[in-house]
Protein backbone atom coordinates (compact mmCIF):
# COMPACT_ATOMS: atom_id res chain seq x y z
CA UNK A 1 0.00 0.00 0.00
CA UNK A 2 1.23 3.27 -1.11
CA UNK A 3 0.69 6.61 0.73
CA UNK A 4 -2.72 6.77 -0.89
CA UNK A 5 -2.90 3.43 -1.29
CA UNK A 6 -5.63 2.57 1.53
CA UNK A 7 -8.06 5.39 0.72
CA UNK A 8 -7.78 5.16 -3.73
CA UNK A 9 -8.10 1.47 -3.19
CA UNK A 10 -11.21 2.12 -1.15
CA UNK A 11 -12.87 4.24 -3.57
CA UNK A 12 -12.33 1.69 -6.35
CA UNK A 13 -14.15 -0.55 -3.78
CA UNK A 14 -16.98 1.74 -3.51
CA UNK A 15 -17.71 1.80 -7.08
CA UNK A 16 -16.48 -1.75 -8.34
CA UNK A 17 -18.67 -2.54 -10.96
CA UNK A 18 -17.87 -6.05 -10.98
CA UNK A 19 -20.97 -8.50 -10.10
CA UNK A 20 -20.81 -10.41 -6.79
CA UNK A 21 -21.52 -14.39 -7.05
CA UNK A 22 -25.22 -15.97 -6.72
CA UNK A 23 -26.00 -16.33 -2.68
CA UNK A 24 -25.58 -20.28 -3.18
CA UNK A 25 -22.09 -19.15 -5.38
CA UNK A 26 -20.77 -17.18 -2.52
CA UNK A 27 -21.76 -19.39 0.72
CA UNK A 28 -20.30 -22.62 -1.39
CA UNK A 29 -17.19 -21.36 -2.49
CA UNK A 30 -16.08 -19.85 0.95
CA UNK A 31 -14.78 -21.90 3.93
CA UNK A 32 -16.88 -19.69 6.07
CA UNK A 33 -19.87 -20.55 3.84
CA UNK A 34 -19.46 -24.58 3.88
CA UNK A 35 -19.18 -24.67 7.74
CA UNK A 36 -22.78 -22.35 7.68
CA UNK A 37 -23.91 -25.56 5.25
CA UNK A 38 -22.35 -28.08 7.70
CA UNK A 39 -24.25 -26.01 10.68
CA UNK A 40 -27.54 -25.68 9.62
CA UNK A 41 -27.48 -29.55 8.38
CA UNK A 42 -25.87 -30.49 11.36
CA UNK A 43 -28.56 -28.90 13.27
CA UNK A 44 -31.58 -30.33 11.48
CA UNK A 45 -30.18 -33.60 11.70
CA UNK A 46 -29.51 -33.14 15.40
CA UNK A 47 -33.13 -32.29 15.57
CA UNK A 48 -34.27 -35.73 14.00
CA UNK A 49 -32.15 -37.26 16.61
CA UNK A 50 -33.84 -35.72 19.51
CA UNK A 51 -36.98 -37.02 18.36
CA UNK A 52 -36.10 -40.27 17.16
CA UNK A 53 -34.42 -40.77 20.56
CA UNK A 54 -37.63 -40.10 22.41
CA UNK A 55 -39.50 -42.44 19.93
CA UNK A 56 -36.88 -45.24 20.77
CA UNK A 57 -37.93 -44.50 24.38
CA UNK A 58 -41.79 -46.13 23.89
CA UNK A 59 -39.90 -49.59 23.39
CA UNK A 60 -40.39 -49.66 27.48
CA UNK A 61 -43.88 -49.54 27.23
CA UNK A 62 -43.91 -53.14 25.12
CA UNK A 63 -44.81 -54.08 21.91
CA UNK A 64 -47.95 -52.67 21.21
CA UNK A 65 -46.99 -49.13 22.32
CA UNK A 66 -44.37 -49.39 19.82
CA UNK A 67 -45.56 -51.11 17.00
CA UNK A 68 -48.23 -48.65 17.09
CA UNK A 69 -46.06 -45.70 17.44
CA UNK A 70 -44.05 -47.34 14.05
CA UNK A 71 -47.26 -47.19 12.99
CA UNK A 72 -48.48 -43.74 13.59
CA UNK A 73 -45.41 -42.23 11.85
CA UNK A 74 -46.67 -43.27 8.62
CA UNK A 75 -49.91 -41.71 9.18
CA UNK A 76 -48.37 -38.66 10.22
CA UNK A 77 -49.61 -35.40 8.47
CA UNK A 78 -53.15 -37.27 7.36
CA UNK A 79 -55.87 -37.02 6.07
CA UNK A 80 -53.70 -34.34 3.92
CA UNK A 81 -50.60 -36.50 3.37
CA UNK A 82 -51.18 -40.26 2.58
CA UNK A 83 -49.77 -43.23 4.02
CA UNK A 84 -45.83 -42.44 4.90
CA UNK A 85 -45.56 -39.39 2.38
CA UNK A 86 -44.57 -37.44 5.72
CA UNK A 87 -42.46 -40.19 6.22
CA UNK A 88 -40.58 -40.16 3.15
CA UNK A 89 -40.55 -35.75 3.48
CA UNK A 90 -38.46 -36.43 6.58
CA UNK A 91 -35.86 -39.26 4.88
CA UNK A 92 -35.29 -37.02 2.26
CA UNK A 93 -34.49 -33.78 4.01
CA UNK A 94 -32.22 -36.25 6.10
CA UNK A 95 -30.45 -38.01 3.26
CA UNK A 96 -29.99 -34.17 1.38
CA UNK A 97 -28.56 -32.88 5.41
CA UNK A 98 -26.40 -36.09 5.46
CA UNK A 99 -25.07 -35.35 2.21
CA UNK A 100 -24.23 -31.54 2.39
CA UNK A 101 -23.10 -32.37 5.52
CA UNK A 102 -20.82 -35.02 4.27
CA UNK A 103 -19.28 -33.34 0.80
CA UNK A 104 -18.67 -29.73 3.25
CA UNK A 105 -17.00 -32.02 5.84
CA UNK A 106 -14.69 -34.06 2.51
CA UNK A 107 -13.80 -30.85 0.91
CA UNK A 108 -13.20 -28.76 4.48
CA UNK A 109 -11.38 -31.40 5.46
CA UNK A 110 -8.97 -31.82 2.00
CA UNK A 111 -8.55 -28.22 2.31
CA UNK A 112 -7.37 -28.27 6.15
CA UNK A 113 -5.01 -30.86 5.33
CA UNK A 114 -3.40 -29.28 2.46
CA UNK A 115 -3.24 -25.64 4.48
CA UNK A 116 -0.33 -28.18 7.12
CA UNK A 117 1.70 -30.24 4.44
CA UNK A 118 4.03 -30.20 6.90
CA UNK A 119 3.44 -31.47 10.96
CA UNK A 120 5.53 -30.36 13.67
CA UNK A 121 8.86 -32.57 14.66
CA UNK A 122 8.15 -31.53 18.52
CA UNK A 123 4.37 -33.23 18.86
CA UNK A 124 1.55 -31.84 21.49
CA UNK A 125 -1.71 -33.57 22.25
CA UNK A 126 -3.88 -31.00 21.24
CA UNK A 127 -7.87 -30.00 21.64
CA UNK A 128 -10.08 -32.01 23.19
CA UNK A 129 -10.94 -35.86 22.67
CA UNK A 130 -14.23 -34.72 21.28
CA UNK A 131 -12.69 -32.03 18.77
CA UNK A 132 -9.69 -34.34 17.61
CA UNK A 133 -12.46 -37.28 16.71
CA UNK A 134 -14.68 -35.07 14.61
CA UNK A 135 -13.73 -36.47 11.15
CA UNK A 136 -13.17 -40.53 11.95
CA UNK A 137 -16.46 -40.20 14.13
CA UNK A 138 -18.36 -38.41 11.07
CA UNK A 139 -17.05 -41.16 8.99
CA UNK A 140 -18.14 -43.99 11.82
CA UNK A 141 -21.23 -42.43 11.80
CA UNK A 142 -21.72 -42.40 7.76
CA UNK A 143 -21.27 -45.98 7.87
CA UNK A 144 -23.40 -46.77 10.75
CA UNK A 145 -26.00 -44.41 9.29
CA UNK A 146 -26.12 -47.18 6.19
CA UNK A 147 -25.74 -50.61 8.50
CA UNK A 148 -28.85 -49.37 10.67
CA UNK A 149 -31.31 -48.57 7.27
CA UNK A 150 -30.13 -51.89 6.06
CA UNK A 151 -30.73 -53.77 9.17
CA UNK A 152 -33.68 -51.86 10.58
CA UNK A 153 -35.31 -49.98 7.97
CA UNK A 154 -34.73 -52.43 5.02
CA UNK A 155 -34.17 -55.43 6.76
CA UNK A 156 -31.73 -56.83 4.19
CA UNK A 157 -29.52 -56.54 6.49
CA UNK A 158 -31.32 -58.12 9.49
CA UNK A 159 -30.24 -60.97 11.41
CA UNK A 160 -33.36 -63.30 11.57
CA UNK A 161 -36.68 -62.24 9.69
CA UNK A 162 -37.28 -59.19 9.51
CA UNK A 163 -40.81 -58.19 9.45
CA UNK A 164 -42.19 -54.98 8.12
CA UNK A 165 -44.21 -52.73 11.02
CA UNK A 166 -43.22 -55.32 13.64
CA UNK A 167 -40.34 -53.23 14.99
CA UNK A 168 -40.10 -54.44 18.51
CA UNK A 169 -39.33 -57.89 17.47
CA UNK A 170 -36.73 -56.57 15.24
CA UNK A 171 -35.15 -54.50 17.89
CA UNK A 172 -34.69 -57.50 19.75
CA UNK A 173 -32.92 -59.45 17.25
CA UNK A 174 -30.63 -57.11 16.60
CA UNK A 175 -29.66 -56.62 19.87
CA UNK A 176 -29.59 -60.20 21.11
CA UNK A 177 -26.25 -60.44 18.08
CA UNK A 178 -23.12 -59.31 19.95
CA UNK A 179 -22.16 -57.11 16.49
CA UNK A 180 -25.65 -55.66 16.66
CA UNK A 181 -24.46 -54.43 20.47
CA UNK A 182 -20.51 -53.38 19.76
CA UNK A 183 -21.46 -51.26 16.36
CA UNK A 184 -24.46 -49.72 17.79
CA UNK A 185 -22.91 -48.65 20.87
CA UNK A 186 -19.85 -47.70 19.16
CA UNK A 187 -21.70 -45.66 16.56
CA UNK A 188 -23.71 -43.95 20.01
CA UNK A 189 -20.76 -42.95 21.68
CA UNK A 190 -19.18 -41.79 18.47
CA UNK A 191 -22.25 -39.65 18.08
CA UNK A 192 -22.71 -38.30 21.91
CA UNK A 193 -18.50 -36.97 20.83
CA UNK A 194 -19.47 -35.60 17.79
CA UNK A 195 -22.61 -33.88 18.96
CA UNK A 196 -20.51 -32.42 22.36
CA UNK A 197 -17.98 -30.26 19.75
CA UNK A 198 -20.61 -30.02 17.14
CA UNK A 199 -23.62 -28.47 18.70
CA UNK A 200 -21.53 -25.53 20.39
CA UNK A 201 -18.91 -25.35 16.88
CA UNK A 202 -22.51 -24.35 14.90
CA UNK A 203 -23.44 -21.94 17.20
CA UNK A 204 -20.20 -20.26 16.40
CA UNK A 205 -20.35 -20.62 12.63
CA UNK A 206 -23.74 -19.55 12.88
CA UNK A 207 -22.59 -16.06 14.94
CA UNK A 208 -24.62 -16.86 17.77
CA UNK A 209 -21.85 -17.55 20.27
CA UNK A 210 -20.30 -14.88 22.02
CA UNK A 211 -18.43 -14.65 24.98
CA UNK A 212 -20.97 -14.47 27.78
CA UNK A 213 -22.76 -17.17 26.14
CA UNK A 214 -19.73 -19.66 25.73
CA UNK A 215 -20.54 -21.55 29.19
CA UNK A 216 -24.29 -22.09 28.66
CA UNK A 217 -24.01 -22.90 24.96
CA UNK A 218 -21.53 -25.51 26.28
CA UNK A 219 -23.35 -26.49 28.81
CA UNK A 220 -26.58 -26.94 26.13
CA UNK A 221 -23.69 -28.94 24.15
CA UNK A 222 -22.63 -31.07 26.92
CA UNK A 223 -26.56 -32.00 28.04
CA UNK A 224 -27.56 -32.74 24.31
CA UNK A 225 -25.07 -35.21 23.63
CA UNK A 226 -25.22 -36.68 27.12
CA UNK A 227 -29.40 -37.06 26.52
CA UNK A 228 -28.83 -38.27 23.10
CA UNK A 229 -25.78 -41.11 24.00
CA UNK A 230 -28.15 -42.21 27.24
CA UNK A 231 -31.37 -42.03 25.25
CA UNK A 232 -30.05 -44.28 22.86
CA UNK A 233 -28.18 -46.87 24.67
CA UNK A 234 -30.73 -47.42 26.85
CA UNK A 235 -32.83 -49.46 24.17
CA UNK A 236 -29.84 -52.56 23.58
CA UNK A 237 -29.29 -52.51 27.54
CA UNK A 238 -33.06 -52.85 28.38
CA UNK A 239 -33.18 -55.87 25.48
CA UNK A 240 -29.68 -56.72 26.77
CA UNK A 241 -30.83 -56.95 30.36
CA UNK A 242 -33.98 -58.49 29.71
CA UNK A 243 -36.15 -55.46 30.55
CA UNK A 244 -37.03 -55.00 27.18
CA UNK A 245 -38.03 -59.17 25.65
CA UNK B 1 22.12 -22.63 32.28
CA UNK B 2 23.64 -25.29 29.51
CA UNK B 3 21.12 -26.28 26.96
CA UNK B 4 20.80 -28.39 23.94
CA UNK B 5 19.00 -26.91 20.95
CA UNK B 6 17.47 -28.89 18.41
CA UNK B 7 16.75 -25.73 15.46
CA UNK B 8 14.89 -26.53 11.76
CA UNK B 9 17.94 -25.74 9.25
CA UNK B 10 16.91 -24.87 5.76
CA UNK B 11 19.05 -23.64 3.25
CA UNK B 12 16.33 -22.11 0.81
CA UNK B 13 13.00 -22.22 0.13
CA UNK B 14 12.58 -25.16 -2.07
CA UNK B 15 15.68 -27.10 0.08
CA UNK B 16 15.05 -30.07 2.29
CA UNK B 17 14.82 -29.01 5.99
CA UNK B 18 16.20 -31.32 9.02
CA UNK B 19 16.66 -30.55 12.78
CA UNK B 20 20.51 -29.90 13.91
CA UNK B 21 21.20 -30.41 17.08
CA UNK B 22 23.50 -27.63 19.09
CA UNK B 23 25.17 -27.42 22.36
CA UNK B 24 25.19 -23.71 24.12
CA UNK B 25 26.50 -23.08 27.19
CA UNK B 26 26.79 -19.88 29.57
CA UNK B 27 22.92 -19.15 29.29
CA UNK B 28 21.79 -16.34 31.90
CA UNK B 29 18.02 -16.96 33.13
CA UNK B 30 17.44 -13.16 32.19
CA UNK B 31 18.11 -13.64 28.39
CA UNK B 32 15.19 -13.55 26.11
CA UNK B 33 14.84 -16.40 23.75
CA UNK B 34 16.60 -14.57 21.24
CA UNK B 35 19.40 -13.10 23.03
CA UNK B 36 19.89 -16.63 23.56
CA UNK B 37 20.04 -17.41 19.68
CA UNK B 38 22.15 -14.60 19.54
CA UNK B 39 24.38 -16.28 21.51
CA UNK B 40 24.16 -19.49 19.69
CA UNK B 41 24.73 -17.47 16.27
CA UNK B 42 27.85 -15.73 17.60
CA UNK B 43 29.22 -19.24 17.89
CA UNK B 44 28.24 -21.02 15.06
CA UNK B 45 29.57 -17.59 13.24
CA UNK B 46 33.13 -18.05 15.17
CA UNK B 47 33.29 -21.62 14.12
CA UNK B 48 32.73 -20.76 10.34
CA UNK B 49 29.39 -22.47 10.62
CA UNK B 50 26.42 -20.59 8.98
CA UNK B 51 24.05 -18.97 11.37
CA UNK B 52 20.97 -19.73 12.42
CA UNK B 53 18.01 -17.29 10.30
CA UNK B 54 15.25 -16.11 12.51
CA UNK B 55 12.48 -13.29 12.37
CA UNK B 56 12.69 -9.88 14.76
CA UNK B 57 12.38 -6.64 14.93
CA UNK B 58 11.21 -4.67 18.10
CA UNK B 59 11.86 -7.29 20.89
CA UNK B 60 9.23 -5.56 22.60
CA UNK B 61 6.31 -7.73 22.19
CA UNK B 62 3.99 -4.82 20.09
CA UNK B 63 6.08 -5.91 16.63
CA UNK B 64 5.01 -9.11 15.54
CA UNK B 65 8.12 -10.60 13.85
CA UNK B 66 9.03 -12.68 16.15
CA UNK B 67 8.05 -15.97 15.18
CA UNK B 68 9.30 -19.57 16.99
CA UNK B 69 7.59 -22.65 17.70
CA UNK B 70 9.07 -23.85 20.17
CA UNK B 71 8.62 -27.72 21.61
CA UNK B 72 5.44 -27.31 19.88
CA UNK B 73 4.26 -24.34 21.61
CA UNK B 74 3.72 -20.98 19.10
CA UNK B 75 6.22 -18.48 21.04
CA UNK B 76 6.87 -21.28 23.30
CA UNK B 77 5.28 -22.48 27.02
CA UNK B 78 4.53 -18.62 28.20
CA UNK B 79 1.90 -16.29 26.50
CA UNK B 80 3.89 -13.64 25.27
CA UNK B 81 6.18 -12.92 22.23
CA UNK B 82 9.07 -15.51 21.58
CA UNK B 83 10.80 -11.91 22.28
CA UNK B 84 9.20 -11.29 25.62
CA UNK B 85 9.95 -14.87 26.64
CA UNK B 86 13.01 -15.51 28.65
CA UNK B 87 15.24 -18.48 29.43
CA UNK B 88 13.90 -18.60 33.14
CA UNK B 89 10.83 -20.17 31.49
CA UNK B 90 13.30 -23.09 30.75
CA UNK B 91 15.27 -25.68 33.08
CA UNK B 92 19.27 -26.19 32.97
CA UNK B 93 19.85 -29.01 31.28
CA UNK B 94 16.61 -29.01 28.90
CA UNK B 95 16.69 -29.84 25.35
CA UNK B 96 14.12 -27.00 23.34
CA UNK B 97 12.89 -27.65 19.92
CA UNK B 98 12.80 -24.80 17.32
CA UNK B 99 10.55 -25.15 14.65
CA UNK B 100 9.64 -22.31 11.90
CA UNK B 101 5.63 -21.33 11.55
CA UNK B 102 3.91 -24.29 9.33
CA UNK B 103 1.80 -24.02 7.01
CA UNK B 104 1.03 -23.60 3.28
CA UNK B 105 0.58 -19.92 3.14
CA UNK B 106 3.16 -19.67 5.20
CA UNK B 107 6.08 -21.09 3.14
CA UNK B 108 9.56 -21.16 4.60
CA UNK B 109 12.32 -18.62 3.48
CA UNK B 110 15.09 -19.96 5.36
CA UNK B 111 15.91 -21.78 8.54
CA UNK B 112 13.27 -20.16 11.43
CA UNK B 113 11.96 -17.87 8.44
CA UNK B 114 8.56 -17.65 6.73
CA UNK B 115 6.83 -15.38 3.97
CA UNK B 116 3.86 -14.10 5.61
CA UNK B 117 2.79 -11.48 2.88
CA UNK B 118 -0.30 -13.99 2.78
CA UNK B 119 -1.26 -11.17 6.01
CA UNK B 120 -0.33 -7.98 3.99
CA UNK B 121 -2.62 -9.15 1.12
CA UNK B 122 -5.21 -9.84 3.81
CA UNK B 123 -5.29 -6.41 4.90
CA UNK B 124 -4.87 -4.96 1.89
CA UNK B 125 -8.33 -6.66 0.70
CA UNK B 126 -10.09 -4.62 2.84
CA UNK B 127 -8.14 -3.96 6.47
CA UNK B 128 -8.79 0.03 6.03
CA UNK B 129 -11.59 2.70 6.11
CA UNK B 130 -11.77 4.86 3.83
CA UNK B 131 -11.43 9.04 4.59
CA UNK B 132 -10.90 12.12 3.42
CA UNK B 133 -7.21 12.87 3.91
CA UNK B 134 -6.00 16.46 4.89
CA UNK B 135 -7.24 18.18 8.53
CA UNK B 136 -7.02 15.98 11.30
CA UNK B 137 -10.93 16.07 12.49
CA UNK B 138 -13.21 17.05 15.18
CA UNK B 139 -12.23 14.49 18.04
CA UNK B 140 -15.87 14.50 19.03
CA UNK B 141 -17.47 14.47 15.87
CA UNK B 142 -18.35 10.85 15.53
CA UNK B 143 -19.25 9.68 19.21
CA UNK B 144 -18.26 5.86 20.15
CA UNK B 145 -19.91 4.34 22.56
CA UNK B 146 -17.45 3.16 25.22
CA UNK B 147 -18.18 -1.02 24.72
CA UNK B 148 -17.63 -0.53 20.74
CA UNK B 149 -14.37 1.44 22.01
CA UNK B 150 -13.42 -1.56 24.01
CA UNK B 151 -13.90 -4.05 21.33
CA UNK B 152 -12.33 -2.62 18.80
CA UNK B 153 -9.30 -2.19 20.77
CA UNK B 154 -9.20 -5.21 22.46
CA UNK B 155 -9.14 -6.68 18.12
CA UNK B 156 -6.86 -3.80 17.54
CA UNK B 157 -4.20 -5.64 19.01
CA UNK B 158 -3.45 -8.04 17.33
CA UNK B 159 0.18 -7.35 15.86
CA UNK B 160 -0.14 -10.20 13.00
CA UNK B 161 2.62 -12.64 14.35
CA UNK B 162 0.63 -15.59 13.02
CA UNK B 163 0.96 -17.70 15.85
CA UNK B 164 -2.55 -18.52 15.00
CA UNK B 165 -2.43 -20.28 12.12
CA UNK B 166 0.87 -22.25 13.36
CA UNK B 167 -0.88 -23.19 16.18
CA UNK B 168 -4.09 -24.22 14.51
CA UNK B 169 -3.89 -27.78 12.97
CA UNK B 170 -5.56 -26.79 9.98
CA UNK B 171 -3.85 -23.63 9.14
CA UNK B 172 -6.21 -21.44 9.38
CA UNK B 173 -6.14 -17.56 9.71
CA UNK B 174 -9.13 -16.80 11.24
CA UNK B 175 -8.34 -15.69 14.33
CA UNK B 176 -6.18 -12.98 12.39
CA UNK B 177 -8.60 -12.02 9.56
CA UNK B 178 -11.48 -11.82 12.48
CA UNK B 179 -9.65 -9.17 14.82
CA UNK B 180 -8.88 -7.37 11.50
CA UNK B 181 -12.60 -7.09 10.51
CA UNK B 182 -14.09 -6.76 14.08
CA UNK B 183 -11.72 -4.14 14.65
CA UNK B 184 -12.85 -1.75 12.03
CA UNK B 185 -16.63 -3.00 11.82
CA UNK B 186 -17.48 -2.02 15.30
CA UNK B 187 -16.53 1.08 14.70
CA UNK B 188 -18.92 4.22 13.18
CA UNK B 189 -15.60 4.86 11.10
CA UNK B 190 -15.55 1.10 9.56
CA UNK B 191 -19.39 1.26 9.19
CA UNK B 192 -19.14 2.61 5.49
CA UNK B 193 -17.52 -0.06 4.31
CA UNK B 194 -18.95 -2.83 6.96
CA UNK B 195 -20.02 -5.70 4.31
CA UNK B 196 -17.15 -5.66 1.49
CA UNK B 197 -14.40 -5.51 4.15
CA UNK B 198 -15.50 -8.89 5.90
CA UNK B 199 -16.43 -10.57 1.93
CA UNK B 200 -13.26 -9.29 0.59
CA UNK B 201 -10.92 -10.55 3.65
CA UNK B 202 -12.39 -13.61 3.83
CA UNK B 203 -12.40 -14.37 0.05
CA UNK B 204 -8.87 -12.83 0.24
CA UNK B 205 -7.83 -15.27 3.49
CA UNK B 206 -9.38 -18.62 1.63
CA UNK B 207 -7.51 -17.92 -1.65
CA UNK B 208 -3.89 -17.62 -0.07
CA UNK B 209 -4.81 -21.36 0.72
CA UNK B 210 -5.39 -21.55 4.36
CA UNK B 211 -7.31 -24.01 6.07
CA UNK B 212 -10.74 -23.51 7.56
CA UNK B 213 -12.33 -23.27 11.05
CA UNK B 214 -12.97 -26.26 13.25
CA UNK B 215 -12.72 -24.21 16.30
CA UNK B 216 -10.45 -26.45 18.02
CA UNK B 217 -8.84 -23.16 20.22
CA UNK B 218 -5.56 -23.14 20.00
CA UNK B 219 -5.07 -20.16 18.34
CA UNK B 220 -6.85 -18.34 20.80
CA UNK B 221 -4.41 -20.09 23.51
CA UNK B 222 -1.11 -19.76 21.32
CA UNK B 223 -2.52 -15.70 20.88
CA UNK B 224 0.10 -13.42 22.42
CA UNK B 225 -2.65 -10.57 21.99
CA UNK B 226 -4.77 -12.87 23.45
CA UNK B 227 -7.58 -11.90 20.72
CA UNK B 228 -10.68 -14.60 22.36
CA UNK B 229 -12.04 -17.63 20.75
CA UNK B 230 -15.69 -15.59 19.82
CA UNK B 231 -13.98 -13.30 17.77
CA UNK B 232 -13.98 -15.68 14.85
CA UNK B 233 -18.07 -16.34 15.58
CA UNK B 234 -18.35 -12.08 15.36
CA UNK B 235 -16.52 -12.30 12.40
CA UNK B 236 -18.68 -15.61 10.77
CA UNK B 237 -21.87 -13.37 12.20
CA UNK B 238 -20.95 -10.08 9.97
CA UNK B 239 -20.20 -12.73 6.85
CA UNK B 240 -23.69 -13.99 7.08
CA UNK B 241 -25.15 -10.38 7.54
CA UNK B 242 -22.90 -8.96 4.55
CA UNK B 243 -23.67 -12.15 2.49
CA UNK B 244 -27.45 -11.56 2.79
CA UNK B 245 -27.09 -7.76 2.62
CA UNK B 246 -24.98 -7.22 -0.88
CA UNK B 247 -27.78 -9.67 -2.76
CA UNK B 248 -30.75 -7.34 -1.61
Amino acid sequence: MGLFGPSVSGMALATRTDRRPSLPRAVWDSTVGKKTVMAVSGLIMLLYLVAHMIGNLKIFFGPDDFNHYAHWLRTLGGPVMRWEWTLWVIRVVLVAAVVAHAVSAYQLSRRDLKARPSKYVHKKPRASYATRTMRWGGIILGLFIVWHILDLTTGTAHPGGFQHLHPYQNVIDTFSTWYGNVVYLTAVVALGLHVRHGFWSAAQTLGVGSAARDRALKTCANGLALLLTAGFVSVPVGVMTGVVS
Amino acid sequence: MKLTLRVWRQRHADAEGHMSTYEVDGISPDMSFLEMLDTLNEELILKGEEPVAFDHDCREGICGACSLVINGDAHGPERTTTCQLHMRSFADGDTIDVEPWRAAAFPVVKDLVVDRSAFDRIIQAGGYISVPTGSAPEAHATPVPKPDADSAFEHAECIGCGACVAACPNGSAMLFTSAKVNHLNVLPQGAPERETRVLDMVAQMDSEGFGGCTLTGECATACPKGIPLPSIAAMNKEWLRATRKVRR
